[in-house]
């Protein structure tokens, strides 16, 4: 029994090795400065919180899906609304996209690591608490007896809600303090990413030569610069008011709650765009590669996300509407709001000229991609419907708006989130996903979601409030309901499929190889999973395909780029 | 296609990173700024009861020790870029004083406002917006004197070199912000909203 070796008294023994290796595994995990392992961390903590929101979304469609249902109690569905829209916005979108863009902006361009990596670590352990802070609410308080005292102010927080009398106990500080936190995370992630882009770029790689989605990643993190910081700013002035017992939105002493509203929309619109611009990036890596053509009109796209920048920091009162503005205001604001269809349109009709005449491949990333397309089209077309003043006085606060943006939020920027997995996966952990479980992923999903959010916009027009906890039955809502909760029952099982094909796939996928795309980007001429040190010699580029002209030396793209 | 211009590696300069970190921290702090200041002004004269911005002294002194705290820190950056150590070290403790100075003369101010008028963030709308916007300030220039504290720390340690020279000056870069919000806290606080 040569291979059996016998514990020397006294000595470490193999359990105690094994174990002495898993805690370094974990420290090493910990202690990580690699933007790799960080942007790893971020995913993975995306995703599990996504199943969390996610689950918390069924539960409130358990109990719409037929009238006066009493599966959860009224406490318990406010609460659960509350925290998935801060879930899914703060704690999956927010900090999806930053990983991602963790993981690959230094690879796209051809840099070691991010510019701060040390602050790279801070960001993230910030979002992470907070995100642990945001969900300790549900033991805090008075325990998990009644779920605790998890916020239950919806996720847009309306004063004089929030104040002191009108919610007493911990709920909004726990939802103000931990977005706090996540918002200074979010802060240093952006703050990050601009100087990686601006500064590590490798030799050759100008910032129009950078890939699409740097530059969208770019224009995300200096949206955040300034629209995060607002919604900062105003929590700051709500835990004083609730702490001090000051007086910024308190209407009793003179303050006003339509201050608040202006100060949370100021964010909380440009954060839509924050979410679905590195959306755009992820399609416009996904869509060139798939149709083996390079991206239509590269210049007007990086000036059309830049543009859709500025105009989203102009467009938040149409949030407002109903609030009653005057008629100079309603005007700007719907005008501000149709601009927005501009730069949007430029790139929908890129994508589409990048497509035209291709040899399009429909594999599971592109599909998603395609979805994207025309899913984004309809939420663009319900927003400039809904930008309409008129229209959304009718319309304002029923399921029509729901629909509307989980159309942008699920349809556009999920879709594309799970076209990056698709894309991206084989590269980060040198395994193919499975095409089959993704195919499956992506047909469930997509009839899921139209199910769900098509027939959200009939029941909106219908007359359905948003937030309510039960409805009667006379009021003929109860089908266009129980069809909603069945659309959203195929998307979590669409969602599980995702969940076990990311498991799956990892233990036994197909070997990916660098490059199993064809694709063009720098990320792709690395090993998959990239060495710790990510290039062996610093790249040295020419063009915005540098692996075409490595593949092609007889027909290199910077030949023709100016 | 000869006249393609093939890539010269000696032309390939970035930007420093520090300087773009720096300068993309303080557009976000510009935008906590300025929903401070626009909540302060939209508030003017609101209050519905208690003292009104007329309890105000303008502190004419603290804002010329603050302001001038930026020129000394220039001073103590053309020091250290040309490697006089000393000279740096005088300078920055110059700015340091000047800081100190500027935050014990707003704890005067706020000594007499609470003790004396009766102004607390509670009172009313206006102790509410004035103490938020100008605590929010002078929480800053605490960072800025904890940051340049260390820095002066290592200096008389003797480890601040002539190669640290850009990263004193993004440094300053964050200092130099500092005094120029004030600028507008100023104009707001004590002379508009007066």
């Amino acid at each position: 029994m040569a291979d059996r070796t016998l514990p020397i008294p006294g000595s470490l023994d193999a359990t105690r090795l094994r174990d002495a290796a898993l805690l370094e595994w974990l420290h090493s995990w910990v202690v990580t400065v690699d933007h790799k392992k960080l942007g790893i961390l971020y995913v993975l903590y995306a995703v599990f919180f996504l199943l969390v929101a996610g689950t918390e979304a069924m539960c409130i469609r358990i109990q719409l899906v037929v009238p006066n249902n009493h599966f959860l109690s009224p406490e318990l569905f406010n609460e659960f609304f509350t925290m998935h829209g801060t879930t899914m916005v703060f704690l999956v979108g927010m900090t999806i996209i930053f990983g991602i863009g963790n993981y690959l902006v230094p690879l796209m361009i051809g840099a070691r690591d991010m510019a701060f990596p040390r602050l790279n670590a801070f960001s993230f352990w910030l979002s992470a608490s907070g995100g642990l802070f945001l969900y300790f609410s549900f033991i805090g308080g008075f325990g998990l007896y009644g779920m605790g005292s998890a916020p239950d102010i919806t996720w847009w927080a309306y004063a004089p809600l929030t104040e002191k009398p009108f919610t007493p106990g911990h709920n909004t500080d726990y939802w103000a303090l931990s977005l706090i936190v996540m918002g200074f995370g979010t802060l240093g992630a952006a703050i990050n990413t601009i100087a990686t882009a601006f500064s590590m770029r490798c030799k050759g790689m100008t910032l129009m030569r950078m890939p699409l989605f740097v530059w969208l990643m770019v224009v995300t993190s200096g949206l955040t610069l300034i629209t995060i910081t607002p919604l900062t700013a105003a929590q700051i002035m709500l835990v004083i008011d609730r702490y001090l017992g000051a007086h910024f939105f308190d209407a009793q002493a003179g303050g006003a709650p339509i201050v608040w509203m202006h100060f949370f929309w100021i964010f909380g619109h440009p954060e839509v765009y924050v979410l679905i611009l590195p959306a755009f990036g992820i399609a416009s890596e996904v869509i060139p590669v798939f149709s083996r053509k390079a991206i239509f009109g590269y210049p007007a796209m990086v000036a059309a996300s830049v543009g859709i920048a500025f105009v989203s920091t102009t467009v938040w009162a149409h949030h407002m509407f109903t609030v009653g503005m005057t008629s100079v205001g309603n005007t700007f604001f719907v005008l501000s709001t149709m601009m927005v269809g501009i730069p949007t349109g430029i790139k929908i009709f890129n994508w589409i000229a990048t497509m035209w005449g291709g040899k399009i491949r429909f594999a599971t990333p592109m599909l998603f991609c395609t979805a994207f397309l025309f899913q984004f089209l309809c939420a663009g077309l319900t927003g400039i419907m809904l930008g309409v003043a008129p229209w959304n006085w009718q319309l304002h606060n029923s399921y029509f708006v729901i629909a509307h943006f989980h159309y942008t939020l699920t349809g556009s920027f999920l879709f594309c989130i799970f076209a990056a997995f698709y894309y991206w996966y084989p590269k980060v952990t040198g395994r193919m996903l499975s095409e089959k479980l993704g195919k499956w992923h992506f047909w469930l999903f997509f009839i899921g979601f139209h199910l769900t959010f098509d027939t959200m916009h009939f029941v909106g027009m219908l007359g359905m409030p948003r937030s309510i906890y039960t409805y009667e039955a006379d009021r003929g809502w109860s089908t266009l309901n129980f069809w909603i909760s069945m659309g959203g029952l195929i998307q979590a099982i669409a969602v599980l499929i995702f969940a076990w094909n990311l498991i799956r796939s990892y233990l036994d996928g197909k070997e990916a190889g660098n490059d199993p795309w064809d694709a063009w980007t720098l990320e792709w001429s690395v090993p998959s999973p990239p060495p710790a040190y990510n290039f062996a010699d610093d790249p040295v580029v020419r063009s915005r395909r540098p692996l075409w002209d490595l593949k092609h030396p007889d027909d290199p793209d910077w030949k023709y780029e100016q | 296609m000869s006249t393609i211009p093939i890539f010269a590696d000696e032309h390939w300069r970035l930007p420093s990173r520090g300087r773009v970190g720096m300068f993309s921290l303080i557009i976000g702090e510009s935008a906590i700024f300025t929903i401070f200041v626009v909540a302060y002004v939209y508030y003017i004269g609101r209050s519905t009861f208690g003292p009104t911005p007329q309890v105000l002294d303008v502190p004419l002194f603290n804002t010329i020790c603050l302001l001038s705290s930026s020129l000394t820190i220039m001073v103590a950056e053309r020091a250290i870029a040309r490697g006089r150590i000393r000279v740096f070290g005088a300078w920055w403790g110059l700015t340091m004083l000047l800081g100190i100075i500027f935050l014990a003369g707003t704890a005067r101010e706020w000594t007499r406002l609470i003790v004396h008028r009766g102004l607390t963030v509670r009172t009313n709308l206006f102790g509410t917006t004035f103490y938020s916007l100008v605590g929010l300030h002078a929480t800053h220039v605490v960072v800025g004197l904890i940051m340049l504290s260390l820095v002066m720390l290592f200096t008389l340690l003797g480890r601040v070199e002539q190669c640290h020279a850009e990263r004193i000056e993004v440094l300053s870069l964050y200092w130099h912000f500092v005094d120029a919000v004030w600028v507008v806290v100023f104009t707001v606080v004590y002379i508009v909203g007066r």
